[in-house]
């Protein structure tokens, strides 16, 4: 297996984009990557793009093809291939890029990320979220995908010292990072009388527990290590690319509160870096709900569970802590494009190892973690980068 | 969800019907054709569940997809049955009403309709036991 790196990353601005298609959003992703490693377009041996679900949200499939056309690739034929895993469409999507480099099948491969969600009303979207999980069981008497992580945080609570304002503060910590990232789709601060006062969505999470509805697209290039140098001085190495799968339904998981798919893929991940936890300098979780983040953190292995409502309240996870978790604002601030957030979080990674994140930058950072989600926990996606 | 969607689980959906490995001697519900441990190995049978079981964590639904927007709040539960599988559920309950280790039984319900002409989906919901 050949060692791969990380040559070029590319970022729309997250957020609700009327005035653009969902191939818009693609191309000024592409593009701005492409820009970014210095590339040309014909440079290019094959792309993978991450998408949850274009076939309810604009009602088209065939979204390979779709991307290969409108980058100007169709007519030199490369192969395109959407990877879908729900919230976690845009990890696979990175890692089925590292794979076909590492393998040697490819050469200089694009690892993209879209979801197009404004176009339809949030009655839609909010059914269509609920695919993540099992439609047959759960979707069908009436569970939303805020219920299923609201149920995660009842059983957390009940069995576990995790306050309300702890749970806030999740949300108050990502908005503060949220507002330093020029991409993100909320740049406010609040505060946890802002989460604490917002509408209850399912109890008890409320609307400023969950990450929102939202356009956006990332793309990142990926090369073999040894020739990154042909392309770029500011590479990124890929330490480790770890993907573990559970139950798709929560009610089957051994135990609600714990996701052993991100058990297995962290272990796994830090194990073939041949890294400890204390090696890591910042970590991207999935923090669809606050309650999630929580759990990240400890079912990765950074604390003992039932710790990280402590950690975050003490600042331990906050920009200026030991260990910053999600300074790009996490899916709760930056926004959360369903397909996109696990490419936008290879993007931040990046953007920190090479001390590029401007009023967000942890300094100093040399090794960073992306964790990537999908449902409830049935798909989970790992990456280990480190600056060279 | 279409209406043979619907009506081929119509026996699991109203009464319960689940299944259970002869091998191992492990429950489903929601039922499984396939032993996840016994695999090949594993010889499923039909079993129907009396219904008895416990709240192990519940949630209030306020906003909800347009079929259940109407229902809201309603109350969403994963429930264990005696025998021990658990599986997604609505309780028949106010708010508050239900917490943790609260012990139900089942009802039969209207879970949602498909429109106003379309196939009504019936199911079974929970209620607690006093």
């Amino acid at each position: 297996m050949r060692d791969v790196a990380v040559i070029g990353i590319g970022c729309t601005v997250f957020g609700e984009h009327w005035g653009s298609s969902f191939r818009d959003l693609f191309i000024q992703a592409g593009a701005l990557a492409l820009e970014d490693a210095g590339l040309s377009g014909e440079q290019i041996d094959a792309m993978y793009v991450g998408n949850m679900s274009a076939g309810r949200f604009i009602e088209q499939e065939h979204i390979g093809a779709l991307i290969a056309d409108y980058s100007g690739m169709a007519t030199r034929h490369i192969p395109a291939t959407r990877v879908e895993a729900a919230c976690a469409s845009g990890g696979l999507s990175f890692r089925q890029a590292v794979i076909a480099v590492a393998s040697g099948m490819e050469d200089v491969v694009v690892a993209a990320g879209v979801e197009k969600m404004t176009d339809v009303g949030t009655g839609v979207s909010v059914d269509t979220l609920a695919g993540a999980a099992d439609r047959e069981w759960e979707g069908f008497v009436g569970a939303t995908f805020p219920g299923l992580y609201a149920m995660i945080a009842t059983d957390y609570m009940h069995r576990y010292p995790l306050t309300r304002e702890q749970l806030a503060q999740v949300a108050v910590k990502n908005h503060f990072n949220g507002a330093r990232n020029p991409i993100a789709q909320f740049q406010q601060e609040i505060t946890v009388e802002t989460v604490i006062r917002s509408s209850l969505v399912a109890d008890p999470l409320r609307l400023f527990d969950c990450s929102p509805i939202t356009d956006g697209a990332a793309a990142v290039i990926v090369a073999p290590l040894e020739r990154a140098r042909e392309f770029t001085d500011r590479f990124v190495k890929v330490r480790a690319s770890a993907q573990a799968s559970d139950t798709i339904s929560l009610h089957d998981r051994a135990d609600i509160s714990r996701l052993d798919a991100t058990v297995a893929a962290g272990r796994r991940a830090l194990d073939s870096a041949g890294l400890s936890h204390r090696d890591i300098d910042l970590v991207e979780v999935h923090d669809c709900f606050t309650i999630a983040e929580i759990c990240a953190i400890e079912d990765l292995g950074f604390c003992r569970k039932g710790d990280a409502g402590r950690l975050t309240e003490e600042g331990i996870t906050a920009l200026d802590g030991d260990l910053p978790v999600n300074t790009s604002g996490g899916l709760k601030a930056c926004g959360h494009p369903v397909g996109a957030t696990g490419i936008k979080q290879i993007c931040e990674v990046v953007q920190q190892l090479r001390g590029e994140a401007g009023k967000r930058q942890v300094p100093g950072a040399e090794i960073g973690m992306t964790h990537n989600v999908g449902g409830t926990g049935a798909t989970v996606a790992v990456h280990i980068l480190e600056a060279i | 969800m279409s209406v043979a969607r619907f009506w081929r689980k119509i026996p699991q959906r109203y009464n319960l019907i689940g299944t259970r490995c002869g091998t191992c001697g492990t429950y489903f519900f929601p039922p499984r054709s396939f032993c996840p441990s016994c695999r090949r190995e594993g010889k499923i049978e039909e079993y129907r569940f009396p219904g008895k079981g416990k709240v192990v964590t519940h949630t209030v639904i306020r906003s909800a997809s347009e079929q259940f927007e109407r229902q809201t709040p309603y109350v969403l539960a994963i429930i264990q049955l005696d025998e021990g599988p658990r599986f997604t559920a609505q309780v028949v309950a106010e708010p508050g009403e239900i917490q943790v280790g609260t012990p139900v039984r089942p009802v039969f319900r209207r879970i949602s309709a498909d429109g106003e002409s379309g196939v009504i989906h019936y199911g079974t919901k929970f209620v607690p036991v006093r």
